[in-house]
């Protein structure tokens, strides 16, 4: 994972052409067209509602595309093989709260063959080392997610999707994560992030904004700013969102 | 089907039950409470000479329906709590098998049914001197498939209750047919001939059946053995039916 070669450090890790979601008869995404770069941060970002966690779970593939596709690691989302290298990240803290820390990290490793060593270093890589044998159900609603995490860092995924990780984290914590997630990018390991707070979004290189299940623009924090004005990236956001209520932006596909 | 996935699966679900004392306590001791209050019900019965006790047909049904509602209705609800808290969804997207998840269940939960009617069945043995002729390792035996029995219908039943309230609602759907018509209550000759022919239908009418069996012979009769696979073949078809239940994708 460590020794990424500068070509796979430029290839895609997803790729979306096309992509629509009916769920129920409900449009959420309504033709999506984007790469995500391997061994980098992407953030997915967008108001709630916005169809983010649907993409998300059309990545994994636990969601049915009704429409277009989705390749992961240059297979169809969702295939078999692809199940060892890409972790997922629910947005509620997806553990059993009735086991210890320790017991919900070796067992969703044991689907990996991961060690008990394994399971060390991804309790204490999110700082729950001192609470290992903790009931999960006992801790805070921060280390609850973090428990989450951990679960699926264990298995070493060469895709983490991760479905908005800092929510309810105090800031100490929450730079601790992006610190962490940088570690992992630079280690090759491609990580999409979403979130809804847009002060997140200059941790990560590139970002895709989704709103009412399009998408808005792929850019970087750094064109975001500048496009939307503002050095206030969520400033920036929402000048770009009213641009496009007023028909001046169209869909951008990368 | 991969057994170090199932093996973990065992283990975790165990687990979760072992953080649970007052589950535990529940699963083993009320089942032996249950008979006492069956012994003393029928303590005072007169019988003609030679007819057996009434404790000894009731009693004896009973070891093996107990393990049939409890792990049903713990699976259904543990299972419930799989789908519902998100963590079925995240196992789905690891390389674990349906079938691992499943015998998983089925194993630990076989387990904690062979320790409850352990329990329950040295009680009737020798506190209450349960009078059969066959051996009680054949009840016993009858059972642990009764609660794989139950874990199997728990696992399907929780597909379709989308909270915990709907799930125990199931039980008078699946559990109270059952005993009703096992053949516990009236004996299945002395029913109408719906009724006999519904009975028939039913998987717990194939372990009282077997349980009179038990009863009545000192060596296992092949009858016995016949609704033994009778049962094994419905416990396997049910999880079939339970896995095909658990979708990787949802619409």
């Amino acid at each position: 994972m460590s020794l990424s070669s500068p070509a796979m450090e430029s290839s895609t890790a997803i790729r979306a052409t096309g992509l629509h979601i009916t769920r129920s008869r409900t449009k959420i995404l309504r033709g999506l067209d984007f790469t995500v770069a391997s061994g980098r941060i992407t953030g997915l970002l967008g108001p709630s509602g916005s169809g983010k966690t649907t993409l998300m779970r059309a990545i994994v593939g636990v969601q049915r595309i009704t429409r277009g596709a989705v390749t992961v690691l240059d297979r169809p989302a969702g295939s078999a093989p692809l199940r060892h290298d890409v972790g997922y990240v629910t947005q509620g803290a997806s553990v059993y709260g009735d086991l210890s820390v320790e017991a919900n990290v070796r067992y969703f490793g044991a689907m990996h063959g991961a060690t008990p060593a394994d399971a060390k270093e991804a309790i204490a890589a999110v700082g729950l080392a001192s609470l290992a044998r903790q009931k999960a159900a006992d801790l805070s609603g921060g280390q609850f997610s973090r428990v989450s995490l951990a679960c699926a860092l264990v298995s070493h995924p060469k895709l983490l999707v991760l479905d908005e990780p800092t929510v309810g984290l105090d800031p100490v914590l929450r730079a601790e994560l992006w610190e962490r997630f940088a570690a992992m990018a630079a280690a090759g390991t491609t990580l999409l992030v979403s979130s809804h707070v847009m002060e997140e979004a200059s941790h990560c290189s590139s970002l895709l904004l989704l709103r009412d299940g399009l998408l808005l623009a792929q850019l970087s924090p750094a064109e975001l700013a500048a496009r939307g004005r503002s050095d206030d990236l969520e400033r920036a956001f929402l000048t770009i969102i009213k641009a496009a209520d007023r028909g001046q932006e169209s869909q951008v596909a990368s | 089907m991969n057994l170090r996935m199932t093996l973990a699966t065992t283990t975790r679900v165990l687990g979760q039950l072992r953080h649970d004392h007052r589950s535990v306590a529940l699963i083993l001791v009320v089942p032996a409470l249950l008979l006492a209050a069956v012994y003393f019900l029928f303590e005072n019965e007169t019988l003609p000479p030679g007819f057996p006790r009434t404790f000894d047909r009731v009693g004896l049904m009973m070891l093996a329906i107990f393990p049939f509602v409890v792990m049903f209705l713990v699976t259904s609800i543990t299972m419930l709590r799989e789908r519902t808290s998100g963590t079925l969804e995240r196992l789905l997207t690891t390389p674990i098998h349906k079938a691992d998840l499943l015998f998983g269940y089925a194993l630990a939960f076989s387990i904690m049914a062979a320790l409850q009617s352990l329990v329950a069945t040295a009680v009737a043995y020798w506190v209450f001197d349960l009078d059969i002729k066959g051996s009680p390792g054949f009840v016993v035996m009858i059972a642990v498939i009764n609660a794989v029995l139950g874990v199997a219908l728990g696992l399907l039943c929780s597909a379709f209750a989308r909270t915990e309230f709907q799930a125990v609602q199931f039980m008078p759907v699946v559990v109270v047919p059952q005993i009703l018509l096992c053949g516990l209550f009236v004996a299945r000759e002395d029913m109408n001939a719906v009724l006999e022919a519904i009975s028939g239908a039913l998987p717990l009418t194939f372990s009282v059946d077997a349980l009179k069996e038990i009863a009545a012979n000192a060596e296992a009769t092949s009858a016995m053995w016949q609704d033994t696979l009778v049962m094994g073949a419905i416990v396997v078809g049910v999880l079939v039916l339970a896995s095909l239940t658990l979708r990787r994708q949802t619409r």
